[in-house]
């Protein structure tokens, strides 16, 4: 039984400042806000020290955590980290400080309780991203909905209660029958841990129902074509955080979930079924990108551009199986897998900034209707270049962080088949044209009219703000190698994984 | 005569001590009517304060004289102690101290002063408690009556109110037909078996099914469905749920629970152990109805005590499908669920009573609406509170129906398990319609709640105890495994 660690630190304290900022309540915003904005930085620092501590070129989990929790279930709470989860919960840590200071000032509605949800929010997600036990790993999943659920029906848009029901049971609903899975797979194994349960063999027709019960917890959550409805509804109503945390973390989990659970607990269905992930894949990637184009609300484009770019992540994931087929080569396998991985990083960085910047032109005119902007550029010229780069980056520009995830996932399925590498490298004409379209329209021509022309730059805030995201994009974009070695040994080992077979005799 | 047939070295005999719950009780139930009649009059809360008094005098005779962890019978056989009694009896005991105490302001407002409120309030948890202790046909139906004749007057307590009397009538009336069918169907078992002793009844009925078997079983069940409120016999818990004083309420939908927990268990899981094939069927008839009916039902409900009564009624579908699986981990998986809702919903309710003022019954869910604005603290719990109930971590209810499911599974009821949590989707709509109301919806010129600075700290310790056990549920699962071996 190892002690508390690090790992608790990191869900813990977010949480607990959380609770002293709603103890500091509306009427004391000020020092809410700075308490709240203290526990993100402590909590940051906390994930840099993890990363600091972190020891490449190992799959085994590290900064293990394991306490008695339930010995009645026998679960316990048992946490740890490798190559496939540190970069998420870096990712978690680093997104909330921006969602912070980007509310500073725009949120005067119960700002305390706005910035307590958002940090227990980060909690329960680091959470998620730490649990070894999957009752835990449920526990933490589940009680993340209540902050978001709050989130987008306190301070969202005019259809937020309608928006906010749909993310809440939608979600809901994909994750009971995880649940129903796990418990499932408790009774099989007789303990909770997932490693436990990686290693129980299971006969085809369970691997296939377990398959389904995951794949419905966890597409509704990357979303995949069709269960993605909610997405957009979610992202145009909520406030600018509440789509930065969704669009940067929350989708991610559906990510990490395929590969924590469905791909090494059921590597059998999931080569069984990987036509399916790749056909949704593939639809989301070309449909939804064509979605996307013809938008009129900038949020609701970004929010469809975040589904057809996890599509990649999706389609990176399930490759394997086809490329091994057709290839027999691991190192195709691995691309498809770093690049599912690191497109879920770049992703949240980028959505995560394409949000902020939307927000950015909300807070100045209180609209999102593409029409009402036009030649920003002109007045605002330190945003215009920032905005320009994201989306740029969103269009998979070589030199960001866009370009390496979705190189790498095109690289993979040159390798499985031309026709998947053809459609998936449609994207990056499609996703250039949205995203260019974009730009000319709102950043780019003539001032549109007299609201554009008293536009007032960014402040130093703002630009602080989007100024480091703009940094993290372009180093992640021309130096991914300590990223892509931080994982190495975990996508290697999951690898492992996926082609072990699990059918009882198989071994 | 029954006593008789008995085998005499069968159990040990425990000491009268043992008996110490209802004892107590009893004695405390008639000193209160005395105290009542001659100073009662002159001081308001005087017989409160005595009740307190009485249920925490309960709460330590029983402690130390009550417990015991291995099983005893007493009187003849016709009663039994054992460590569930135990158990159950404390949460009775502790139930009832915490819906006085949410109740009290509410009565005193409403010149609800009558010390027979408080006498008939103890007389029901004597009759729940001789539901717990029974082991014989007869004691079950004494204890069931004795709870059910005095829920009966309390629904009518409050004399004025004609919506009331009416749920005090249909409460009754179906209350009555539902005694004669548990008579009828223990008549039948008696006709077969020839006793009424519960241990003996479980080795006979071993024999396998018959035909008269199973409809004596038929009408047991009737009669537990009832009790329970579950589909098709639900028909009174909605308006009953309404009608009655929202203290009333607030005690049948929570103490009284214990009581149904006790009943089924004793009847079928005891009783009828041997011809389990017949009753789970019929069981998970009643809990799959009454999840579809009490969830769909909840939904378009838009006064809250109604809305809950619904949401009752799902939740007895939950109780009885942990008894469907027939075997013991579903069992405890019904104890816990019945605990963790009795805690819930305690609390649930001591907030409608908290909110509600001298001539406003604060009872319809738009009365929520911008309760987060008005009142941040009593908001947040209120929160957790829906959110335990719909099940979501990390609240107490949670862990509740992961038991059920748990059990369900275990059965190898996988669609069972599906269906259930399923429906429970469909309830979290209604749960998350308080909370868009508390929370989404401009509060209007509705005032800010009183401060009540006493109840408000025990609503608060209520909520801690429920997000509390949702964090580390150990303690509570574990005593339930352990009082249910």
């Amino acid at each position: 039984m190892q002690q508390l660690g690090l790992l608790s630190v990191v869900i813990w304290l977010p949480i607990a400042g959380g609770l002293v900022t709603l103890a500091f309540g509306d009427q004391r915003a000020r020092a809410a806000r700075w308490a709240a904005l203290l526990s993100s930085l402590l909590t940051l620092a906390a994930c840099v020290s993890l990363y600091a501590g972190f020891a490449n070129g190992t799959a085994n989990f590290q900064f293990i955590e394991r306490l008695a929790w339930i010995p009645a279930l026998r679960s316990q709470y048992y946490l740890g980290i490798d190559g496939i989860s540190l970069p998420l919960i870096l990712l978690t840590a680093f997104m909330t400080v921006p969602v912070i200071i980007a509310g500073w000032s725009e949120i005067d509605k119960r700002p305390a309780q706005y910035y307590a949800a958002f940090l227990i929010m980060e909690g329960l997600m680091i959470g998620v991203f730490c649990a070894l036990d999957s009752l835990l790993f449920y526990f933490f999943w589940e009680a993340m909905l209540i902050p978001m659920f709050v989130i987008i029906g306190v301070w969202g848009g005019p259809r937020r209660v309608y928006a906010t029901l749909k993310f809440f049971l939608y979600t809901f609903l994909g994750s009971v029958l995880m649940l129903v899975a796990l418990i499932y797979l408790y009774l099989k194994a007789g303990d909770y841990s997932i490693a436990a349960m990686q290693q129980l063999p299971l006969t085809l027709a369970e691997q296939r129902w377990i398959f389904i019960a995951f794949l419905l917890a966890f597409a509704v959550k990357v979303p995949m074509w069709p269960v993605h409805t909610w997405l957009p509804d979610a992202h145009v109503e909520a406030p600018t955080g509440g789509s930065v945390i969704l669009a940067a973390i929350m989708l991610k989990m559906g990510g990490y979930g395929l590969l924590r659970f469905s791909l090494p607990i059921t590597p059998d269905a999931s080569h069984e079924l990987d036509w399916l992930i790749v056909t949704l894949s593939l639809i989301a990637i070309v449909y939804i990108a064509f979605v996307a184009l013809v938008q009129q609300d900038m949020k609701k484009l970004v929010a469809y551009s975040s589904i057809a770019h996890m599509g990649f992540v999706t389609l990176g994931a399930f490759l394997v199986f086809y490329i091994m087929a057709a290839t027999g080569s691991a190192q195709g396998a691995v691309n498809g897998l770093d690049g599912a991985v690191v497109q879920m990083i770049s992703h949240g960085l980028i959505s995560g900034a394409l949000f902020l910047c939307i927000g950015v032109m909300y807070d100045r005119l209180h609209t999102r209707d593409i029409s009402a902007y036009g030649g920003v550029i002109n007045v605002m010229p330190k945003f215009g270049a920032l905005m320009v780069l994201f989306a740029l980056a969103n269009s998979g520009l070589p030199g960001t962080s866009g370009f390496v995830g979705e190189f790498l996932v095109i690289l993979a399925s040159f390798k499985a088949s031309f026709w998947f590498a053809l459609l998936a490298a449609s994207i990056l004409v499609v996703g250039a044209a949205y995203n260019l379209w974009l730009v000319k329209r709102v950043i780019f021509g003539e001032v549109a009219n007299p609201q554009v022309a008293k536009m007032q730059d960014l402040n130093p805030r703002e630009f602080l703000v989007l100024g480091v995201l703009a940094l993290a994009v372009l180093l992640l974009g021309v130096w991914p190698a300590p990223m892509l070695n931080m994982m190495e040994a975990s996508v290697q080992h999951l690898l492992q994984q996926m082609l072990t077979s699990k059918l009882p005799g198989a071994a | 005569m029954i006593g008789a047939a008995l085998p005499a070295a069968m159990l040990p005999s425990g000491p009268l001590t043992l008996a110490i719950p209802e004892i107590s009780l009893a004695c405390a139930a008639c000193l209160i009517l005395l105290c009542d009649v001659y100073f009662g009059a002159g001081r308001r809360g005087l017989t409160a304060t005595l009740t307190m008094v009485a249920l925490t005098v309960g709460v330590a005779l029983t402690g130390q004289y009550g417990l015991t962890t291995q099983r005893f019978l007493l009187f003849n056989g016709l009663y039994v102690a054992d460590s569930l009694a135990g158990f159950l009896k404390m949460a009775g005991f502790v139930a009832m101290a915490t819906a006085i105490f949410y109740s009290q302001d509410y009565l005193e407002q409403r010149a609800m002063r009558g010390g027979e409120y408080y006498v008939l309030c103890l007389t029901a948890l004597l009759g729940i408690f001789v539901l717990i202790s029974a082991n014989s046909l007869l004691t079950v139906y004494l204890g069931l009556e004795l709870l059910s004749l005095s829920l009966y007057a309390l629904v009518a307590f409050d004399r004025d109110s004609g919506i009331a009397a009416e749920a005090a009538i249909k409460y009754f009336v179906l209350g009555a037909i539902a005694s004669g069918v548990l008579l009828y169907g223990m008549s039948m078992l008696y006709g077969l078996t020839g006793t009424l002793d519960l241990d003996q009844l479980s080795r006979i009925v071993r024999r396998g099914p018959d035909a008269a078997l199973m409809i004596g079983i038929a009408f047991v069940v009737v009669a537990i469905a009832f009790k329970f409120g579950a589909v098709p016999f639900h028909m009174w818990v909605p308006d009953v749920y309404q009608g009655a004083p929202t203290s009333v309420t607030l005690y049948i939908a929570t103490v009284s629970n214990l009581g149904s927990f006790a009943l089924i268990l004793r009847l079928l899981t005891h009783g009828l152990a041997g011809a389990p094939a017949i009753w789970t069927q019929m069981l998970m008839a009643v809990a799959v109805l009454s999840l579809l009916v009490g969830n769909l039902g909840a939904i378009a409900q838009t006064n809250l005590k109604r809305m809950l009564a619904y949401s009752a009624i799902a939740n007895a579908g939950f109780v009885l499908l942990g008894f469907a699986t027939g075997n013991n981990a579903g069992y405890q998986a019904a104890l816990i669920f019945t605990v963790a809702y009795v805690i819930t919903t305690l609390a649930s309710f001591g907030m409608i009573l908290m909110l509600s003022r001298s001539g406003f019954e604060h009872e319809e869910i738009a009365d929520f609406k911008g309760l987060a604005t008005r009142d941040p603290l009593l908001a947040a719990m209120m929160l957790a509170l829906m959110f335990s109930t719909a099940g979501v971590p990390p609240f107490v209810g949670f862990w509740a129906k992961l038991w059920i499911i748990q059990a369900l599974l275990g059965g190898n009821h996988v669609w069972l398990a599906t269906f259930a949590v399923l429906v429970s989707v469909v309830g979290a709509f209604y749960y998350l319609r308080v909370v868009w109301y508390m929370y989404f919806d401009s509060p209007g010129d509705r005032p800010v709640p009183e401060a009540r600075p006493r109840m408000r700290l025990i609503l608060l310790l209520n909520t801690a105890a429920v997000t509390l056990m949702g964090l580390l549920p150990n303690a509570l699962l574990s005593i339930c495994q352990r009082v249910l071996p």
